[in-house]
C-alpha cells in the first residue's frame, strides 16, 4: 500500500522511520510521530466503524480528544483495549487495531438494518421497547443489543502491565500547552513558582503547532519549541506530555493521568504504562483551548465530514490530506484559514460560506489565492454512503429560512466550521457556574469556584495577542503571590491575521420533500429529529432531555454535539440558550483507563499482607494459611494429604487429650498507662474493674452506645498504673479509636495512655491438659503451680534468657496459657515451645482447630459479636454490672432488648449427629410450611465437635432460653438441605468451666 | 479528596483521616438520670444539615488526635479547625 494521500516535505513527523501497522488485518505503513488516525487517512482509509445504534459507517470528525467516530479496538503486546480513539492513539511498530460495533464486518454490517428501520428507533425507543415483557430482555434483546452494540470487548485476562499513583504539590497546575498554557507556566516559572504544565497530546504548542503566526522574531511553532525547552532546564517546574488532566476535585485537587507507555510496542522494563497523578495546586489555570463546532445539514455523518482545523491538523502536523477534492463549509474565518493550506499544497479547495462576503484579511487573502468562495451558500446534505462523493449545496436566504435551488458538486470531504466552543470542563467540574457570552454563542467560566483561572480560547478569547497578554499577567500575578518575587517579562511582539465576526448559523433547514437526518451527536446518533420528539413527548429540563434521547452521553461526553443540543432546544422552546442551560460537566474528561485507577493495588496488593513473626515457622511446616482481616493466619497444619476437616479435627483433639499451641500475634494489643487507667477502664467494660489486683488478668466486653457489642477480650494489671488490654484480631483498630475518642473528647479529665502494641508482642497460645507440665519445663524457675499462677493469673518470667509474659487465660476452654514476648523473640518462644513440648506429643494448630476449640464450648466470638448483638444474646449478661454506669448501659433496657422471648445463643445438634450443618442456615419450627417459613433464628458457626464426635452448632434463635430440648429444622435453601435438629445448651463440653481452674 | 488542617500537624490530605459525626453532641454524664428522648437524641437523632456543620474527624494515619472541624456539608468548604480540647464558638 502507498501513502496516497501523504505530502511530501510537510508536517511533523519523522519521515526516516517508517512503521507498518495492521488495521482490520491489512498491512499499512506511517511514519514515526503519526497517529493511528493520521496513518489511516494517509492511505486513503476513512472507514474505521459503524455507529452505536443505526450502524451507519464512521469515519473520522476531529484529530483529538473530541473525537466521537474512530474508536478501536486496540492490540498491543499480547494485551488488547477497548475504546481507544484512533485520533489520540500514537503509531508503534506491529501496532493492530480493528474496527468495534460492527458485525461481522465494517464494510457488511448487519445491524446497519436499524438504518432501514430508523422508524422504529426514536428518541426513548430503548426505554418504550424493551421494556416488555421482561423474559425477552434476558433471552432476545439483550443478546441482539451485545453483540450488535458496544464500543470494544473488554480483555479477560489480567493485565501484565503496571499502573502507578503518584502524589505532588504545586504551586501552579497549568492544564494545556497552547500560547495561553505556555505563557503563563513561563511567566510563573520565571517567578520562582512550582510549576506543572500538563500537555495531552506528544507535542507541546497547542493551536500555535497550526496558526500561521509569528512571536516575536520566530513563528508560533519555534516561540512554542523555545519556550518549552527553557521550562524543562528549570527545577522548578514538571513538563508533562500526554498527560491529560481530566478532573477537578474539591480543595484544588486535581487528577491527571500520564499515558508513558501507551505509544510504545512494548511498556520499557521498570517503566509503568500509565502513571495517575493527584495533584494538589495552590492555583489552576485551565488554558485548555476549544473545539470547533460543527454546523448540522443532512447526512452530516457520512464519512469524510469533518472538522476543519481537524483537516488542518491533519495537513499541518501529520502532512496527510484528509481529501484532494475538499469542499469547506463555513460561518467564520477559521475554514478559510483550512482552505488555505489546502491551497498551498496544490489542492483546489471550494469554500461555502454562510456569511455574504464579510470584509476580513483572511478572506481577503483567500480571494487573492484565486480559491473559489460561494457567499450565502450552505451544504444541504452530503452524498455517498462509505465516504462522501458528492454534497447538495443551496445558496440560502438572508433570514437563513429558505434554500434556493439544490445543486450537486463534487467533493471527497466536507471540512466543517461552525466556530469555536471554549473546553470548560475543568472549570465546570470545580464548581464554576458558566455564563452564556453571546459574541461567541457559548458558554465560558463565570466566577471561580476554587483557586481557579481560565486563560485563552478555553475563556472565549480568541485572539493570540490578548491571550498572550491576559496569560503572562496571570502567570505573573499569581505566582507573585505565592513566591513574593517580581520577575518581569517582556511582552513580545504578535503578529496574526485579524478575524471579522462569524454568523451564528449552526442549522442547515430541511429542503422540501427531503428527510435526511441531521446528525447533533455522532457516537450516541441523536439527530435533530430525536430531540424534537423528545419536546414533543414533554421532556423540557434539558436534564431530561440528555437521558432521554443520550444526546451529550457517549464516551466523548458531547464535546461537539452539546451545544448544537442546546441551539436545538432553545431554537424549539423559544427560549434563549442561556435559559436552557447546559447539563453538568462531569469528570473524567476523557475515559480513563480501569488500571490506571485501581494502580499498584492489585491482587495481594490491595491491602497489606501482615504476618506474624513466626510465619516462616509455618510456612515450613506446611501451613496452609487464611486471610483474618489483613492478617494471614495458618488455617491448620497440613501432613500428608490431609484435608481441612481431617486436619483440623487432629489438632483440636491433641488440644483436648495432649497440648497444642497456636500462634496468637495477631490480637489486637493496647498498653493502657496513667493513674485513672482503673476508673477509664471501668466506664470502657460493662464489668467492675476498680479492684482488679496487680497480677490478674479478667474478661471485659465493651458496648457501643446503642448497647451492642462492640468487642471483647481480656485486660491484665501488669502494675498499679498500667494495664495490658487484648481485643479481637478483626476489632482492634476500632477499639483503639474508640478508647481515644472518650480519652480526647468525653473525658478528657482523666489521666490515660493508650497506644497499640499490638506488633510489639508476638504471642503464643499453649492449650490442653499438658500445657502446665510444658510451661513449667519453659520455665523451671518460675511457680506456675495451681497456686502458684491460678486461673486468670499473670507473671513474668524468663524463657531461656527471653523476658515473657505468661497470662493464665483460656480461649479453648481447656487449662491454657498464652506467654508473649517482645515480636523479635517471637520465632526463638515457639521454636521452644515446640521443641521442649515434644515429649508431650504437642502440636500447632490453626484458626480451624481453634474455631473448633471455642463453639464446642460455647464461647461466642465473632460470628455471635456481629455488630447487631447485645450481651443478652451471647449469654454475657452475668458480666453486666448493676452498680456502675458504663458505655452503652442507658441503651440496655430499650424495649426490643428486654422482651421476654429476646434472641440469645443456643447449642444446635443434628438428629443424626452425622450431618454437618452449614453457617447462615435458618431455623424453622416446621420445615413443609409455606413460603415465607418463619425464622426462628440462624446458625452462626459449625463445627465437628471432637469431644462428641458429631457436628455441633452455635445458633442464635429467638426465645432462646426456653428453646433448650426443642426439636426444629436447620433449612439451607442455598445447599438445598433440610435438617432435623435438637435445641441444646450452647455449652456443649465442660459446661461447668471446671478445665480451665484445673 | 478535601485538605484538612490539622491542628496538631497542619494540612493533610482527606485520606489520614476518618470522619466521626457531629461535633456538638454532647454525651449526658455517666451515672446521671436521662430520658429516653434525651438518649436518643444522644444516640441516634441527628440533623443532617445542608450547610455549616461542626464534626469530628480523627487524624487516623497521623497524630491520632480527635478534631473538630467546621465544614459545609453542600460545597466541602472548610472554614475552621479546632483541637478536641477547643471549645466550638
Ligand atoms: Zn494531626
Amino acid at each position: 500500500m502507498t501513502q496516497s494521500f501523504r505530502l511530501e516535505n510537510v508536517g511533523l513527523i519523522n519521515r526516516n522511520k517508517k512503521l507498518s501497522f495492521k488495521f482490520n488485518g491489512k498491512v499499512y505503513y506511517g511514519y514515526e510521530g503519526d497517529t493511528l488516525a493520521s496513518a489511516l487517512i494517509a492511505n486513503g482509509v476513512h472507514l474505521v466503524g459503524r455507529s452505536f445504534k443505526y450502524h451507519r459507517p464512521r469515519g473520522f470528525f476531529g484529530a483529538g480528544v473530541d473525537e466521537p467516530y474512530a474508536i478501536v479496538q486496540l492490540y498491543r503486546n499480547g494485551e488488547t483495549e477497548p475504546n481507544i480513539k484512533a485520533t489520540e492513539q500514537e503509531l508503534f511498530e506491529g501496532l493492530e487495531a480493528t474496527s468495534v460495533n460492527c458485525w461481522p464486518s465494517v464494510n457488511f454490517d448487519i445491524g446497519a438494518i436499524n438504518n432501514f428501520l430508523k422508524i422504529f428507533l426514536p428518541a426513548g425507543f430503548y426505554y418504550k421497547t424493551f421494556m416488555w415483557p421482561k423474559s425477552f430482555w434476558f433471552k432476545v434483546y439483550e443478546p441482539f443489543i451485545r453483540k450488535a452494540a458496544g464500543l470494544g470487548v473488554a480483555s479477560t485476562k489480567h493485565d501484565k502491565e503496571r499502573y502507578e499513583h503518584k502524589y505532588e504539590y504545586c504551586d501552579l497546575l497549568i492544564a494545556g500547552s497552547g500560547p495561553s498554557g505556555l505563557a503563563s507556566a513561563y511567566a510563573a516559572a520565571k517567578n520562582g513558582a512550582r510549576v506543572i504544565l500538563a500537555e495531552d497530546k506528544s507535542r507541546f504548542g497547542g493551536t500555535l503547532l497550526t496558526s500561521e503566526v509569528n512571536i516575536g522574531n520566530q513563528s508560533g511553532k519555534e516561540w512554542a519549541e523555545s519556550i518549552i525547552s527553557e521550562l524543562k532546564e528549570m527545577p522548578n517546574v514538571i513538563v508533562k506530555n500526554r498527560s491529560q488532566v481530566f478532573g477537578y476535585y474539591d480543595h484544588n485537587m486535581l487528577v491527571m493521568s500520564e499515558r508513558i507507555s501507551d505509544h510504545l510496542p512494548t511498556t520499557k522494563k521498570f517503566h509503568p504504562k500509565q502513571k495517575l497523578w493527584y495533584i494538589r495546586a495552590k492555583e489552576v489555570l485551565i488554558s485548555s483551548g476549544s473545539i470547533e463546532r460543527p454546523i448540522v445539514f443532512g447526512n452530516n455523518d457520512t464519512p469524510g465530514v469533518m472538522l476543519s482545523s481537524a483537516a488542518k491538523e491533519y495537513l499541518k502536523v501529520y502532512g496527510v490530506l484528509v481529501g484532494k477534492n475538499p469542499l469547506i463549509f463555513t460561518n467564520n474565518d477559521s475554514g478559510y484559514e483550512t482552505a488555505i493550506e489546502f491551497q498551498k499544497n496544490g489542492i483546489n479547495p471550494v469554500i461555502l460560506d454562510t456569511r455574504n462576503d464579510p470584509k476580513s484579511e483572511i478572506v481577503d487573502e483567500a480571494k487573492n489565492l484565486g480559491i473559489n468562495i460561494k457567499f450565502s451558500y450552505v451544504v444541504v446534505a452530503a452524498q455517498g454512503y462509505k465516504k462522501v462523493k458528492s454534497a447538495d449545496i443551496a445558496k440560502i436566504s438572508e433570514n437563513k429560512e429558505q434554500l434556493g435551488a439544490i445543486e450537486n458538486i463534487k467533493c471527497d470531504c466536507i471540512c466543517v466550521s461552525g466556530f469555536w466552543t471554549p473546553t470548560i470542563h475543568l472549570a465546570s467540574q470545580s464548581g464554576n457556574k458558566t455564563k452564556f457570552k453571546e459574541d461567541i454563542d457559548a458558554f465560558v467560566p463565570g466566577i471561580p469556584k476554587q483557586n481557579e483561572t481560565t486563560l485563552g480560547a478555553a475563556n472565549g478569547t480568541y485572539t493570540l495577542e490578548e491571550t498572550l497578554k491576559n496569560s503572562f499577567e496571570a502567570g505573573h500575578k499569581l505566582s507573585k503571590e505565592i513566591t513574593k518575587k517580581d520577575n518581569k517579562i517582556s511582552f513580545p511582539n504578535v503578529i496574526e491575521k485579524k478575524s471579522t465576526v462569524h454568523d451564528k448559523f449552526w442549522c442547515v433547514p430541511l429542503p422540501k420533500g427531503k428527510n435526511y437526518k441531521r446528525f447533533l451527536d455522532f457516537q450516541n446518533d441523536v439527530a435533530v429529529s430525536d430531540i424534537e420528539i423528545a419536546l414533543k413527548e414533554g421532556y423540557r429540563s434539558i436534564e431530561h432531555v440528555k437521558r432521554y434521547t443520550t444526546l451529550g452521553m457517549a464516551t466523548d461526553q458531547g464535546k461537539t454535539s452539546n451545544l448544537n443540543g442546546l441551539q436545538l432546544v432553545s431554537k424549539i422552546e423559544n427560549k434563549v440558550v442561556p435559559a436552557v442551560g447546559h447539563t453538568t460537566f462531569r469528570p473524567p474528561y476523557t475515559p480513563v483507563s480501569i488500571g490506571a485507577i485501581v494502580g499498584r493495588e492489585v491482587g495481594k496488593h490491595s491491602k497489606p499482607t501482615r504476618k506474624s513473626p513466626m510465619h516462616s515457622w509455618h510456612e515450613k511446616n506446611n501451613a496452609v494459611f487464611v486471610d483474618a482481616g489483613v492478617w494471614l493466619r495458618p488455617r491448620y497444619y497440613k501432613q500428608g494429604n490431609e484435608s481441612l476437616f481431617e486436619g483440623s479435627k487432629r489438632e483440636a483433639k491433641n488440644v483436648r487429650t495432649n497440648v497444642g499451641v497456636c500462634d496468637v500475634t495477631t490480637l489486637g494489643k493496647i498498653d493502657i498507662k496513667g493513674p485513672d487507667s482503673a476508673e477509664f477502664l471501668n466506664r470502657v467494660y460493662t464489668n467492675a474493674w476498680l479492684k482488679l489486683p496487680v497480677g490478674k488478668a479478667r474478661y471485659g466486653v465493651m458496648l457501643r452506645e446503642d448497647g451492642i457489642v462492640m468487642d471483647d477480650g481480656t485486660t491484665t494489671r501488669i502494675s498499679e498504673n498500667h494495664y495490658h488490654m487484648t481485643t479481637t484480631t478483626a476489632q482492634a483498630a476500632n477499639v483503639l479509636s474508640h478508647l481515644e475518642y472518650y480519652l480526647q473528647l468525653v473525658w478528657p479529665e482523666l489521666n490515660v495512655n493508650v497506644v497499640s502494641t499490638t506488633e510489639q508482642w508476638a504471642g503464643a497460645a499453649i492449650a490442653g491438659p499438658k500445657s502446665r507440665e510444658l510451661l513449667q519445663k519453659l520455665f523451671p524457675k518460675s511457680d506456675v503451680s495451681n497456686e502458684g499462677l491460678p486461673f486468670m493469673g499473670y507473671m513474668e518470667g524468663d524463657l531461656f534468657g527471653v523476658k515473657a509474659r505468661i497470662f493464665r487465660i483460656s480461649f479453648s476452654g481447656e487449662l491454657a496459657y498464652e506467654i508473649n514476648v517482645e515480636s523479635d523473640n517471637g520465632n526463638f518462644m515457639w521454636e521452644k515451645i515446640i521443641e521442649v513440648g515434644q515429649e508431650f506429643k504437642i502440636q500447632p494448630y490453626g484458626t480451624e482447630a481453634l474455631s473448633t476449640l471455642r463453639i464446642e464450648m460455647g464461647h461466642v466470638a465473632g460470628s455471635e459479636l456481629d455488630g447487631r448483638t447485645i450481651p443478652y444474646d451471647n449469654s454475657l449478661e452475668g458480666l453486666l454490672s448493676k452498680k456502675k454506669d458504663f458505655i452503652g448501659k442507658r441503651s440496655l433496657n430499650r424495649k426490643a432488648f428486654i422482651a421476654e422471648d429476646r434472641q440469645k445463643v443456643v447449642g444446635v445438634v443434628p438428629l443424626d449427629k452425622k450431618t454437618s450443618i452449614p453457617e447462615g442456615s435458618h431455623l424453622v419450627k416446621d420445615s413443609n410450611a409455606p413460603l415465607p417459613n418463619p425464622k426462628l433464628g440462624y446458625i452462626s458457626a459449625s463445627c465437628w465437635s471432637v469431644e462428641h464426635d458429631n457436628p455441633f452448632s452455635l445458633a442464635i434463635v429467638k426465645d432462646g432460653k426456653n428453646m433448650i430440648g426443642k426439636k426444629l429444622f436447620v433449612m439451607s435453601p442455598l445447599k438445598n438441605k433440610v435438617i432435623p435438629v435438637e435445641i441444646v445448651s450452647s455449652h456443649y463440653v465442660d459446661p461447668k468451666g471446671e478445665r480451665v481452674r484445673s | 479528596m478535601l485538605y484538612i488542617k490539622c491542628p496538631h500537624c497542619g494540612w493533610r490530605s482527606q485520606n489520614e483521616f476518618s470522619y466521626g459525626g457531629d461535633a456538638t453532641v454532647k454525651r449526658p454524664e455517666l451515672g446521671k438520670e436521662v430520658t429516653d428522648q434525651e438518649w436518643d437524641d444522644f444516640v441516634y437523632n441527628r440533623k443532617s444539615l445542608r450547610g455549616k456543620h461542626w464534626e469530628l474527624w480523627q487524624h487516623l494515619s497521623g497524630c491520632r488526635q480527635w478534631i473538630k472541624v467546621e465544614r459545609d456539608t453542600a460545597t466541602h468548604e472548610i472554614f475552621k479547625t479546632l483541637k478536641a480540647s477547643e471549645e466550638i464558638s
